[in-house]
C-alpha cells in the first residue's frame, strides 16, 4: 500500500530475528512491532497509528453482533466451476484448496443476528477467500441476504472486504454486479435501510455495485477503496499518485463515503444510525412520520 | 476513417479484391470483357470471407470488435435512425465526450439512445476518450434514461467501450458509485430498455449502461468481467497469454447466448461489420425495431418484473 507513510521500524532485522515466530507483528503501516496478543486485545488495530489490519470474516460477526444472536444461512450453497476455467491452475482446485485452508466455504458469509437488539440481515466478505472476490456464490448469498432483509422487513447490514468480480467465472461474475444491484432497487422501493461498511481493501465490482448503494456507507480508517486499481491507474496516466489517493478519508473528502468509524465503534455507530432509520414492520408503510 | 487496416487473418480476402480491382481496371482499359472471371472471382470472396470468418477464434473476434474502420455509435445511429436531436451534460460537472445522449427516431418509434463513442482515428479517439467514460458520463447516461421515464420513450442502448476510465479525476468524482448507481436505476426504470452491444463490453464499464430488458449483441462483439490482456496480466501472469485468457473467458456472442446473458445475436456480413456498414446498420435496425415491439407490448409492471428476474436468475452454482 503505497500510499502509507511508511516509518522506519525502530527495531533492527537482527533484533527481529530474535523474536520468537507468531507472538508478534510489524505493522503493515507504521512498521511498529507489536505484541500479537496486545494487537488482538485491540480488535487488530495498531495502537501507533490506527492501521487496521484484515480480520476474517468471523471475527467482525463476532464484534458486530450481540452475542449468540448469529445465524448462518445459504452456507450450502457452493461453487462449481461453469467455465472449466484454467489458468495457471484449475479454478476447481482452487476452490478446494481454500475451502480447506480457511475453512469457510466462500468469500462471504450471510445469515441473520442482532445488533444492540436491532435485527438484521447481515453479509460479511472474506478478503482471505481468492481476494474477497465475487463470482456466482458471492452473487447468490448477497442476493439471499437481499431478499430477507425485504421478507422479515428487517435492515441490511453487508460489510465489504473485495478485489471485486471473479475472473474465473468471467461474465457470470459481473452479472453478480447486476443482480445484487437489481435487488437493493428493491430493498430501497421496500424503503428498508441498508448500510454498507468498507473495509480494506474494496475495489473494483463490488464497489461499482452494492458496496456503494448503502443509504448510509461507513469506512474503516485507511482502507484502499476505488474502482480501478491504483497500479492499473498509475499505469494509464503514466505519473505518480497522489498521496492519500482511493483511502477511505479520500473518499470522505470527496463525498462518497459518511463517516469513517474505527473498529471499536463500528457496533455502537450501526446500532445509532439503525435507530433513525428502522422502524418495526407493522409502521413502516402505515405511516409517514412516527412523531406521534 | 483510416484509409486501410487488415487484420493477418483478413489478408487472403483482400489480395483476392486487389486481383478483382486489378481486372475491373483492366476490362475497362483494354476494352475487354472480363465478366465472368470478375463474376467468379466475386463469388470466391464471398466464400473465403464466409469460411474465414465461421473459423475466428475467440481473440480474432476481439480484433474484428475493436477494428478501427468498425461502424461506431454515430455511425449507426446516422443509418438506424432518423431526426436526431443528441443533448449533453450530466447537469453536475461536464459533458462527457466518451458517451453520446439524445433522442432519436427509429423506424416509427420515438426513443432515447445512450451510446459510448469510438473514433475512427486518433483525434477522434482522443476526443472521445477511447469510449472510456468518467462518472459523469455514466451519470450523463442516467439523466438521459430518466427522461425516457418520464416522457415513456423506450431506451436504445449501444454499447461500445475497452472499460470505464481508471483515473485520478474518475476516482475523485465517485466512478464505482456512478455504475452502482445506474445499475440499480436501470433495474428499475420504468421504459423498456434495448441493449445492443456493438464492439467492445469490458466489465463494470459496460455494465453501467448495460442493465435492461433485452441484450443484443453483434457476432463479433465481445463482452467480459475483463479484457483478455488484463485477465492475461493478472491470472496467467503473461501479457501475451490474451489469446488463452479470450478462450478461457468464453467472451464471444456465441458463449454468452448459450451462458443465457444475452438474449440474441445481431448477424453481421461475411467480412464483419466493418466490411459493410449498410447491411450491419440494416441488421441492427431490424433487431433493434423488433424488440422495442415486443417490449412496449408488455404491461410495465410486468416488465419490470420480467426485468429483475432475468438478473435474479443469473449465475451458476450448487446446493449442497
Ligand atoms: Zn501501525
Amino acid at each position: 500500500m503505497i500510499w502509507f507513510k511508511k516509518r522506519n521500524s525502530k527495531l533492527t532485522s537482527q533484533q527481529l530475528k530474535d523474536i520468537p515466530e507468531g507472538l508478534w507483528i510489524k505493522c503493515d503501516s507504521c512498521g511498529e512491532i507489536i505484541y500479537k496478543k496486545k494487537l488482538d486485545r485491540n480488535l487488530w488495530v495498531c495502537p501507533n497509528c490506527n492501521f487496521h489490519f484484515k480480520v476474517t470474516s468471523n471475527y467482525y460477526l463476532r464484534i458486530v453482533l450481540d452475542e449468540g444472536t448469529f445465524e448462518i444461512f445459504d452456507e450450502n450453497i457452493r461453487s462449481t466451476d461453469p467455465m472449466k476455467f484454467k489458468d495457471r491452475k484449475k479454478y476447481s482446485d482452487r476452490i478446494k484448496a481454500y475451502s480447506n485452508k480457511l475453512s469457510i466455504t466462500e468469500a462471504v458469509v450471510v445469515g441473520l443476528g442482532k445488533i444492540d437488539n436491532i435485527p438484521v440481515s447481515i453479509g460479511v466478505m472474506d478478503f482471505r477467500f481468492i481476494g474477497g472476490s465475487m463470482g456466482s456464490v458471492v452473487g447468490e448469498r448477497v442476493a439471499r441476504a437481499i431478499e430477507r432483509a425485504i421478507d422479515k422487513c428487517i435492515p441490511l447490514v453487508i460489510i465489504s472486504a473485495s478485489g471485486g468480480a471473479r475472473m474465473q467465472e468471467s461474465i457470470l461474475s459481473l452479472m453478480q454486479m447486476a443482480k445484487t444491484g437489481a435487488l437493493l432497487s428493491k430493498l430501497d422501493d421496500a424503503g428498508l435501510p441498508y448500510i454498507s461498511v468498507l473495509t480494506n481493501p474494496t475495489t473494483a465490482g463490488v464497489m461499482a455495485s452494492y458496496a456503494s448503494l448503502g443509504d448510509i456507507i461507513i469506512a474503516e480508517p485507511k482502507a484502499l477503496l476505488g474502482f480501478a486499481g491504483p497500479r492499473v491507474i498509475q499505469q494509464t496516466i503514466g505519473e505518480e499518485l497522489p498521496p492519500g489517493f482511493q483511502s477511505s478519508e479520500f473518499f470522505r473528502e470527496h463525498g462518497f463515503v459518511d463517516k469513517i468509524v474505527s473498529r471499536a465503534e463500528l457496533r455502537r455507530t450501526i446500532a445509532q444510525v439503525l435507530r433513525y432509520l428502522y422502524r418495526p414492520a407493522d409502521t413502516i408503510k402505515s405511516k409517514i412520520f412516527d412523531n406521534e | 476513417m483510416p484509409p486501410e487496416f487488415t487484420l493477418h487473418f483478413e489478408r487472403p480476402i483482400v489480395e483476392l479484391q486487389k486481383k478483382i480491382e486489378e481486372m475491373k481496371v483492366i476490362a475497362s482499359r483494354d476494352g475487354v470483357n472480363l465478366n465472368s472471371e470478375i463474376l467468379s472471382l466475386e463469388n470466391r470472396l464471398n466464400k473465403l470471407k464466409v469460411d474465414i470468418y465461421k473459423n475466428l477464434s475467440r481473440w480474432e473476434r476481439v480484433q474484428v470488435a475493436r477494428h478501427p474502420r468498425r461502424p461506431n455509435t454515430l455511425d449507426f445511429l446516422n443509418r438506424i435512425s432518423s431526426n436526431f436531436i443528441e443533448i449533453h451534460g450530466d447537469r453536475n460537472y461536464r459533458d462527457d465526450p466518451a458517451v453520446v445522449t439524445g433522442f432519436a427516431s427509429i423506424g416509427k418509434h420515438k426513443v432515447v439512445v445512450v451510446g459510448q463513442q469510438k473514433g475512427h482515428d486518433a483525434n477522434e479517439n482522443i476526443k472521445r476518450n477511447f469510449g472510456m467514460m468518467h462518472p459523469e458520463g455514466y451519470r450523463k447516461a442516467l439523466r438521459a434514461m430518466k427522461l425516457s421515464e418520464k416522457f415513456r420513450l423506450p431506451v436504445v442502448i449501444l454499447i461500445d467501450t475497452p472499460g470505464a476510465y481508471p483515473g485520478i479525476g474518475a476516482e475523485e468524482r465517485g466512478q464505482a458509485e456512478a455504475i452502482a448507481r445506474n445499475i440499480r436505476e436501470m433495474s428499475r426504470l420504468k421504459t423498456p430498455i434495448v441493449i445492443s452491444i456493438i464492439g467492445e463490453g469490458a466489465s463494470g464499464g459496460a455494465l453501467g449502461i448495460g442493465v435492461g430488458d433485452v441484450i443484443l449483441m453483434f457476432e463479433n462483439a465481445w463482452f467480459s468481467v475483463i479484457s483478455p490482456e488484463g485477465c492475461a496480466a493478472i491470472l496467467f501472469r503473461d501479457k501475451t497469454a490474451a489469446p488463452q485468457s479470450a478462450e478461457a473467458l468464453k467472451i464471444n456472442a456465441y458463449d454468452l447466448l448459450e451462458l443465457g446473458v444475452i438474449d440474441e445475436i445481431i448477424p453481421e456480413p461475411p467480412g464483419g461489420a466493418h466490411s459493410d456498414c449498410i447491411i450491419a446498420a440494416k441488421n441492427l435496425k431490424t433487431a433493434i425495431t423488433q424488440k422495442i415491439e415486443e417490449l412496449i407490448a408488455i404491461p410495465l409492471d410486468e416488465l419490470l418484473r420480467l426485468r429483475i428476474e432475468k438478473y435474479r436468475r443469473m449465475g451458476v452454482f450448487k446446493e449442497v
